[in-house]
């Protein structure tokens, strides 16, 4: 839990500082076009697989 | 002739209303009630919250829709339940108070075969002093409180483009609020909008929410399988947070909001203050306060609905500790155990318990994010129960078809920045939305079909969704094809 309470803190102490942060290839990833048009394609049958399940469940 | 009464008209109730109208003949009738005129896609309301789309493009009105397909529409309020009849015979009926213009309060008393609560959730702002619209914090729960939020971020960005340095409080106003996701959204999508209107560098941006830790969203939190490691959803949601600059306060419940500081408690029992110049908070939610009679008049109101307002149906409600609940505790076919032609869809049914581990302050307030059951499960609720309802109609002996929240997934799209371009969303699956610990022992849920992503092409799909669920609610041609 951060701690408003502490004043203007240092990134060091900032709870932030300990999350995991994407790089920036990773970052460029999520925006890259190309990569996304395949994404896209994966994620919506993910999303039609836990439907056709859940229908059937 | 038989007659269905639908008590709502949100994604349980519309979807109900809609598939009982498709599969039963015209001889019977189906009714909605609603207390609103407008059909509100929910998911959508982060958009206009934010500035992004304009109110309209999330509602539209029922009437017109229903009168085309053959639905009766009753604008009004469901107030009294009489599942026994009445003096005048032992016909099951509802009363109803019209809140329509200019016939506000017109009671009218509905007989029916059988009754469909959906009557969602009653936004129980009242639960902490100054939260919500009529007090001093902000809402997107309703078209109308997203379109005020909006003007009042656009008000705030006009002063930080006069140079002011402003701070931003987003997450839920009391510790037994549930829909963490809803929050979670328009967080980042502030965050993001601040960021294109070029004043992200005077805003000071903060979560507060009662999870016992971040992505916990109310139902247990959710582990998914990332970059060869099997990583808990506080890992996720704490990067996305920590990458955008957001900072975050958990565990705590919110016990009054003055105008520009919200007062609350931590888990650890600190009391405390937090000044702000703009607040986003959630209510928690109750049932609507739908009261029951028998045949004789008298109260029945706790044999049909749980002290919370919820309607009892066919879940396993024993008291039992949070170590001792199963996954089968949780209903399957949303039938009333006290009277089989009643049934709940959506938000109005009792859950058995939480899914998140509930906590208590020392001073004995919770920290208990309460079970989600909007969106995708809502929809699929609503259309099992008509499909059980239009069964037993033709002369099933009772409900044969279920919907348990532990045997279905969820697929969700979480904005996190509306942009065809730059635009990101946490693309996320579930199976099953409730953890189920004997089949899944680990962690509850089957990690082969429990993902998530952020990327663009969350946000397209989120694009699709919005179009094809209206299209959906709209109940334009082939409608019934398209996905709950």
């Amino acid at each position: 839990m951060s701690d408003i309470h502490a004043g203007d803190q240092p990134e060091r102490l900032k709870e932030s500082f300990f999350a995991t942060k994407p790089t920036a290839f990773t970052r460029f990833m999520r925006t890259f076009i190309p990569w996304q048009i395949v994404r896209f394609a994966i994620i919506n049958l993910r999303m039609l697989r836990i439907i056709a399940r859940s229908h059937h469940g | 002739m038989s007659r269905v009464v639908v008590l709502g008209a949100g994604v349980a109730g519309h979807t109900a209303a809609a598939f009982a109208r498709k599969w039963l003949p015209s001889r019977d009738e189906v009714v909605v009630v609603s207390p609103k005129a407008d059909y509100n896609w929910i998911p959508s309301n982060i958009w206009v919250g934010v500035g992004l789309m304009p109110a309209a493009k999330v509602r539209f009105p029922l009437a017109p829709v229903y009168e085309r397909h053959g639905i009766a529409f009753r604008q009004a309020r469901a107030t009294e339940l009489h599942p026994e009849g009445g003096p005048t015979g032992a016909d099951p009926y509802v009363v109803i108070e019209s809140t329509r213009a200019g016939r506000e309060g017109e009671r009218e008393e509905i007989r029916y075969d059988f009754l469909v609560n959906a009557t969602g959730p009653k936004l129980n702002f009242g639960a902490t002093e100054g939260l919500g619209p009529d007090g001093h914090s902000l809402s997107v729960c309703t078209d109308s409180h997203a379109e005020e939020t909006s003007k009042h971020l656009d008000a705030a960005v006009e002063r930080m483009k006069r140079g002011e340095r402003l701070r931003f409080l987003v997450g839920t106003g009391h510790g037994a609020c549930t829909c963490e996701g809803a929050a979670f959204e328009y967080i980042v999508n502030l965050e993001f909008e601040l960021r294109a209107r070029g004043v992200r560098d005077r805003a000071d941006i903060w979560w507060l929410s009662n999870e016992y830790e971040l992505g916990d969203f109310g139902m247990g939190g959710l582990h998914l399988k990332l970059g060869g490691y099997i990583t808990p959803s506080k890992i996720f949601t704490e990067s996305l947070f920590a990458e955008r600059g957001i900072r975050w306060i958990t565990r705590a419940h919110v016990r009054k909001v003055e105008p520009g500081r919200a007062h609350y408690e931590t888990l650890d029992g600190q009391v405390r203050e937090f000044p702000f110049d703009f607040a986003m908070l959630l209510p928690p939610f109750s049932g609507v306060g739908l009261k029951a009679f028998d045949r004789d008049g008298g109260d029945i109101t706790p044999k049909v609905f749980q002290p919370n307002n919820f309607m009892k149906v066919d879940a396993d409600y024993t008291p039992r500790p949070y170590e001792g609940w199963k996954a089968r505790d949780w209903p399957k076919t949303y039938q009333s155990p006290a009277y089989p032609n009643l049934f709940a869809a959506g938000i109005a049914f009792a859950p058995p318990h939480a899914i998140s581990r509930p906590h208590q302050t020392p001073s004995g307030a919770p920290i208990a994010p309460a079970p989600p059951r909007t969106g995708m499960p809502s929809a699929m609720i609503g259309k099992a129960v008509a499909r059980n309802v239009v069964g037993m109609l033709r002369g099933d002996t009772g409900p044969g078809h279920t919907a348990s929240m532990a045997s279905m997934g969820a697929a969700c799209i979480a904005s996190a920045g509306a942009n065809p371009f730059t635009g990101t969303a946490a693309a996320m699956t579930v199976f099953p939305i409730v953890p189920d610990f004997e089949r899944y022992p680990e962690y509850g849920r089957d990690l082969d079909q429990t993902f998530g992503e952020i990327g663009l092409a969350g946000h397209w799909i989120k694009i699709l969704l919005h179009h094809l669920f209206i299209y959906k609610a709209r109940l334009r041609p082939g409608w019934s094809l398209i996905p709950e």
